[in-house]
């Protein structure tokens, strides 16, 4: 089965190429991360789509998806929720807010290791992982919760409510 | 001699071109460095870090001061650098100095072999790549002797079916990327890549795609330890085991220059011989793949044989053999004879084919032409190996062109004997039954079973390519040798003993022993090789004749060398 | 120019000079670019398409401008390394993918004030002979590469990007790439193969010196956001005039971030120099928290050197050194240099008595291992190493032999990497394990000593993973 992309997104997708008038292959980041906007994840599909459009083989791509924790190659909750876990954050207790959050939000992060970083909950509606410093040190513990940034994150169920 | 630039390596003073790479000056004064990624055919990622030398060099003046006086043999003194640098992709520099030796780069290599090896199975008693694996042989050299990893180990992919020849064990890999530099940069075929990252970093190919490219072995031959592996090789034999011989390619015009790896008359692997003017490291998997039938019992012709009354196939001794076929072709006049011979054959052989064809004032002797696509890369479209020694030692100027005209002398009764030497006329010149049927004599000569050895009065065993020695003209008009890997299976002789014996059975020629005698003669009487040596040619081969033929991938590689991406 | 207010609570400490951060969390502020032009805004790429381009280059030398990224390199000296008679397309990219842990200047200047980099970057690549730029910026800012092309779209309407800029034949584009979340890509030329397409694998130096080789093997030049930014304000003053600001061969503002264990973790612009660690936490940052004390400060971002509180260090040089202890280290390049560490990308983390070492150095670790590319053998199989013992550490699954190997293994990598990650992944155990031996020693267990481990197994039984 192959990718339906719609018009418009290709459209932006082709504009976006234009940027990189010297070669292509430059654009693979932000053609994965309009697909990705779109799909939600970069599965096979997306990859395999990515790489014809840029003329490359896929591995290429592969090779930069699975380089990169923005890239999901795993479908994530309607909501996705990334924790900074780096150390000022930590201090902050980015832990203790990871905590929280699985707990009101229903996610069971145990089954989580280093192929599968992003726990999603049973209803479907969030999903959670840890991040490395989103570079908001003085305002810990920071999350972003799909492209909006919260800082000093102290009231889970108020920032869940936003996204319910 | 400007471009020369003095270089100190462990203590004494060299001069090397300017733009030499460390790596490759320390090698070339015996100093060898370790190294994993690097290559000389390949870009320099510098990911290995094993080649990490010390370097020294005169030291900067200080502002104002009066730059370090030269001593007397005009050498600045040498500031050493307490970072260790890479060897592989520096390059030298005037009174540059390096140590290959010495505390630091010994403490540094330790360090490097031990994180190499941190993640590593050590499986190595029943990984195929021991014997010929760089992480054994520098653990020996620079490792530690004892182990401080006391983590599991990272998980990774095993036994993987990357292609239809090559297999991958990840928890192997060193991540050189020596691989992906070969598909991506020479083969054009980027099928290989890393995924994931840091240690959990793994070779790959895309899920549904193949490494199924004709140049995909040479992956196997790169991998410095046991991650890539032939499936055709993998288990068959340790590699301590094996004698090695250097010899030709003979699937094609190209000539690649190989290494056979055999024992006891049995060929296990072929990997290519590094000749930069012929093949660079490489050749092509159906060319090295293309050993196995030697190997097969079953089909050799491992006796002579001739036909009884009844026309059933007898064994028989070769010198009966010989003495049949001289009788048999004593009836005719030579201008009722036809010798087809082989552009497989060596010069050598051609040579005795044209000493018998001489002796019998044969009509006719032709050659059978093999043609192919050429691939662009090492491939030529003659799948002959010696086209060119048919034309400059039997003189055909367009090898082939009589063949139809064979066949209708035979038709019309012109032709009465023929004398297939290292051909299969049925199978591979487009002889029919029908074309055979007006003969009165046919003495085929041929490694195997085949359908015109069954047509054949006499067969006489002829030894294949790893069976004889000799020499061959490629493409380019290089003259390289062909090395005897091993004796023929039960009496087969070396072509040239064939048609030596067969025409002194046929009462003509004196004794010729060696392939070596047929060369001085050749050199003697062919103009072409005049003056040519054959201790001369040695195991690259020398450029005898201007073809202007070239070959594509070689061509590359020259384009990459003067871009100074790669060394060459 | 009215006096300029800052919003409520948000008010720069008296200790700042605010040149680039003058606009962050000003009153009335806003990311256009009308608001920006009528404070003067592009006024200097109007007089520097003008001038001579070496003589920007000068200015910029004169002022001894040094790269706010982290390596500090004096960014004039790094533009004349330029081929000379090069013939080749010249690129600049802004390195906007701050990811230092400790540091966050870099997001208050796009999301507040975009067009100052703007500018910046049009003077910088007027200066280098650039005709298209990108601002590399991490993924985790999505709202500022929005307004990055926001303001990149003003910028061409009012005729400061596209082909013949302010009337002469300079012609500029600047474009947006945005990261997907890797460390590596703050290493030039990992982010230069980013920028490629390709696995950000950092490239061997030499031969690849981006100013020679860099995007697509040909001159480029890469520069911090701040450091671009830094370098209108070196053109609106003069490059005499900048220099005088800070101390001798540390000159200009820098922008500290402080955060963990103090009363107010922020940003403040200062003089670099001219404020002291004491300064800055117990001044600018309300101090410890009460009944804390000081136990250690990691000065520029986490992979600088940790300074331990009661160490004594001996800065200065030739007859002129002294014996300073921590609250009274200057903030400078040379100064955090001589005391063993870096100034690095101006992000300082303040660690009090509460704090356990080794949780510290294993969150460290972990950010290494996960963010360590992958490529050169060191790093790669170090990092992940080193998290491994400190992951045992603090689930008391270490024996006290594991620090010297944890010593060890750091030591191995340190020097031998293809790019600085490297030292930056290697220095926080060394110098940890340097300063605070003792401590780490105190959570192992002698009893595991010499018997096997099979770390993730357990620690995984014991949630810890």
């Amino acid at each position: 089965m192959s990718l339906e992309v719609p018009a418009d997104l290709e459209k932006e997708i082709d504009e976006r190429i234009t940027h990189y008038p010297v070669s292509k292959r430059s654009a693979v980041l932000p053609v994965l991360h309009l697909l990705q906007h779109h799909f939600r994840y970069v599965n096979e599909e997306v990859i395999e789509w990515a790489a014809a459009k840029l003329e490359l083989e896929p591995i290429k791509v592969l090779e930069v998806v699975s380089f990169y924790p923005g890239f999901r190659q795993e479908a994530p909750g309607k909501y996705h929720i990334r924790v900074c876990r780096t150390l000022s954050c930590a201090m902050a207790g980015s832990y203790e807010l990871m905590e929280s959050l699985c707990e009101k939000a229903g996610i069971d992060r145990s089954g989580v290791d280093h192929h599968n970083p992003i726990a999603v909950s049973a209803d479907g509606t969030y999903s959670i992982e840890f991040a490395e410093c989103l570079a908001s040190c003085g305002t810990g513990p920071v999350c972003m919760v799909e492209d909006d940034f919260y800082e000093s994150v102290d009231d889970v169920d108020a920032l869940l409510a936003k996204y319910a | 001699m400007s471009d020369l630039v003095d270089v100190q390596i462990n203590g004494e003073w060299h001069q090397f071109p300017k733009g030499t790479r460390m790596i490759e000056a320390c090698r070339e004064v015996g100093a060898e460095v370790p190294n994993y990624c690097y290559h000389p055919k390949l870009t320099s990622p510098g990911n290995c870090r094993m080649c990490l030398v010390q370097m020294g060099m005169p030291p900067r003046p200080a502002p104002g001061a009066e730059p370090a006086q030269p001593d007397e043999d005009g050498h600045v003194p040498i500031s050493w650098m307490p970072r260790p640098v890479i060897a592989c992709a520096n390059t030298v520099a005037p009174n540059m100095g390096i140590r290959t030796q010495g505390e630091l780069t010994e403490k540094v290599r330790e360090g490097v072999m031990e994180l190499m090896l941190a993640n590593h199975p050590l499986d190595c008693p029943i990984c195929d790549q021991a014997g010929e694996c760089h992480l054994q042989e520098y653990s020996v050299e620079h490792g530690k002797g004892e182990g401080r990893f006391r983590e599991q180990k990272v998980k990774k992919p095993k036994n993987v079916d990357v292609g239809p020849r090559i297999r991958l064990d990840d928890e192997r890999c060193i991540m050189c990327s020596r691989c992906i530099r070969f598909m991506d940069e020479v083969a054009d075929d980027p099928v290989l890549g890393f995924t994931d990252r840091g240690s959990h970093t793994t070779l790959a190919v895309y899920p549904g795609r193949e490494l199924d490219s004709n140049y995909s072995l040479n992956t196997a031959d790169l991998c410095p330890v046991g991650a890539l592996t032939s499936n055709d090789f993998r288990f068959q034999m340790r590699v301590w085991f094996m004698k090695e011989t250097n010899t030709i390619d003979t699937n094609c015009g190209t000539g690649a220059n190989i290494t056979v790896y055999a024992r006891q008359g049995e060929i296990f692997r072929i990997k290519p011989r590094q000749n930069n003017a012929v093949n660079s490291d490489w050749m092509p998997d159906s060319h090295r793949l293309s050993f196995h039938w030697i190997n097969d019992e079953e089909t050799r012709l491992t006796s002579a044989l001739a036909k009884d009354e009844n026309g059933n196939h007898q064994v028989v001794s070769n010198e009966n053999a010989y003495a049949i076929a001289a009788s048999k072709l004593s009836k005719f006049k030579g201008h009722e004879i036809a010798i087809i011979a082989s552009a497989r054959m060596t010069n050598e052989e051609l040579f005795m084919v044209k000493r018998l064809a001489k002796h019998l004032k044969a009509k006719i002797v032709e050659t059978v032409p093999r043609t192919g696509e050429a691939d662009g890369y090492l491939i030529s479209e003659d799948r002959n190996p010696n086209t060119l020694g048919v034309k400059t030692v039997l003189g055909l100027d367009e090898p082939g062109s009589q063949l139809e005209s064979i066949k209708d002398d035979i038709k019309q009764g012109q032709i009465h004997a023929l004398i297939a030497l290292q051909e299969d006329l049925i199978t591979d010149a487009g002889f029919t039954d029908d074309d055979l049927a007006g003969l009165d004599v046919l003495i085929s000569s041929y490694p195997s079973a085949n359908p015109t050895a069954e047509r054949s009065d006499v067969v006489l065993p002829g030894g294949c390519w790893a069976e004889k020695s000799g020499t061959m003209l490629n493409i380019q008009g290089r003259l390289q040798r062909l090395n005897k890997v091993m004796d023929g299976p039960g009496t087969t002789e070396e072509p040239w003993e064939v048609v030596r014996n067969l025409q002194q059975a046929l009462g003509g020629g004196n004794g010729i022993h060696s392939h070596m005698e047929i060369f001085k003669q050749l050199a003697e009487k062919v103009p072409a090789f005049s003056g040519v040596k054959f201790q001369d040619i040695g195991d690259l081969g020398i450029p005898l004749i201007e073809t202007g033929e070239t070959l594509p991938l070689l061509e590359r590689e020259k384009e990459r060398v003067a871009q100074g991406l790669i060394v060459g | 120019m009215s006096a300029i207010t800052y919003k409520a609570g948000k008010e720069p400490h008296p200790n700042e000079r605010r040149i680039i951060f003058k606009n962050v969390d000003r009153e009335g502020w806003d990311q256009s670019i009308e608001t920006y032009e009528g404070e003067g805004g592009y006024d200097q790429l109007k007089r520097a398409v003008k001038m001579e381009q070496g003589d920007i280059t000068n200015e910029v030398k004169s002022a001894g401008l040094r790269g706010r990224g982290g390596a500090g390199f004096p960014a004039g000296l790094k533009w004349s390394f330029l081929p000379p008679n090069n013939t080749k397309p010249v690129y600049l990219i802004c390195n906007a993918d701050e990811s230092e842990p400790g540091t966050f200047k870099d997001r208050y200047i796009i999301h507040q004030d975009p067009h100052q980099l703007i500018e910046g970057m049009a003077i910088a690549a007027f200066a280098v002979g650039a005709k298209l730029a990108y601002i590399y910026i991490r993924e985790e800012f999505p709202q500022g590469a929005e307004i990055l092309e926001k303001a990149i779209a003003e910028a061409h309407d009012k005729g400061y990007l596209g082909k013949n800029i302010l009337g002469t034949d300079f012609e500029l584009e600047i474009y947006v790439h945005r990261g997907a979340g890797a460390y590596i890509c703050g290493e030039e030329t990992g982010l230069i193969e980013s920028l490629e397409g390709k696995r950000p694998y950092p490239r061997i130096k030499p031969p690849y010196f981006p100013a020679a080789m860099g995007l697509y093997l040909c001159p480029t030049i890469v520069n911090n956001v701040e450091t671009l930014c830094h370098v209108r304000h070196i053109m609106e003053m003069g490059g005499e005039e900048w220099s005088k600001i800070g101390t001798p061969n540390n000159t200009g503002t820098r922008i500290l971030c402080v955060s963990g264990d103090v009363k107010k973790p922020g940003y403040f612009e200062v003089e670099v120099g001219k404020v002291t660690m004491g300064e800055l936490i117990n001044d600018m940052c309300g101090g410890l928290k009460d009944g804390r004390s000081l136990k250690a400060v990691i000065p520029g971002g986490s992979s600088a050197k940790v300074l331990r509180a009661d160490e004594i260090f001996t800065v200065g040089k030739g007859d002129d050194t002294k014996e300073i202890n921590i609250w009274d280290i200057p903030m400078d390049f040379d100064t955090l240099a001589a005391c063993g560490s870096m100034a690095g990308s101006g992000g300082v983390i303040v660690i009090d008595d509460s704090r356990s070492i080794s949780w510290v150095l294993n969150n460290i670790n972990n950010f290494y291992a996960h963010e360590s590319c992958g490529q050169c053998t060191p790093c790669r199989e170090g990092s992940l190493w080193m998290k491994k013992i400190t992951d045992r550490l603090v689930a008391d699954k270490a024996a006290p032999s594991d620090i010297e190997t944890l010593d060890a293994v750091a030591r191995n990598i340190d020097g031998q990497t293809i790019c600085a990650f490297g030292e930056a992944s290697s220095w926080p155990t060394e110098s940890f394990v340097e300063k605070f031996k003792d401590e780490l020693i105190a959570d192992t267990n002698p009893e595991l000593e010499n018997t096997p481990v099979n770390a993730e197994k357990e620690l995984a039984a014991a949630g810890l993973l």
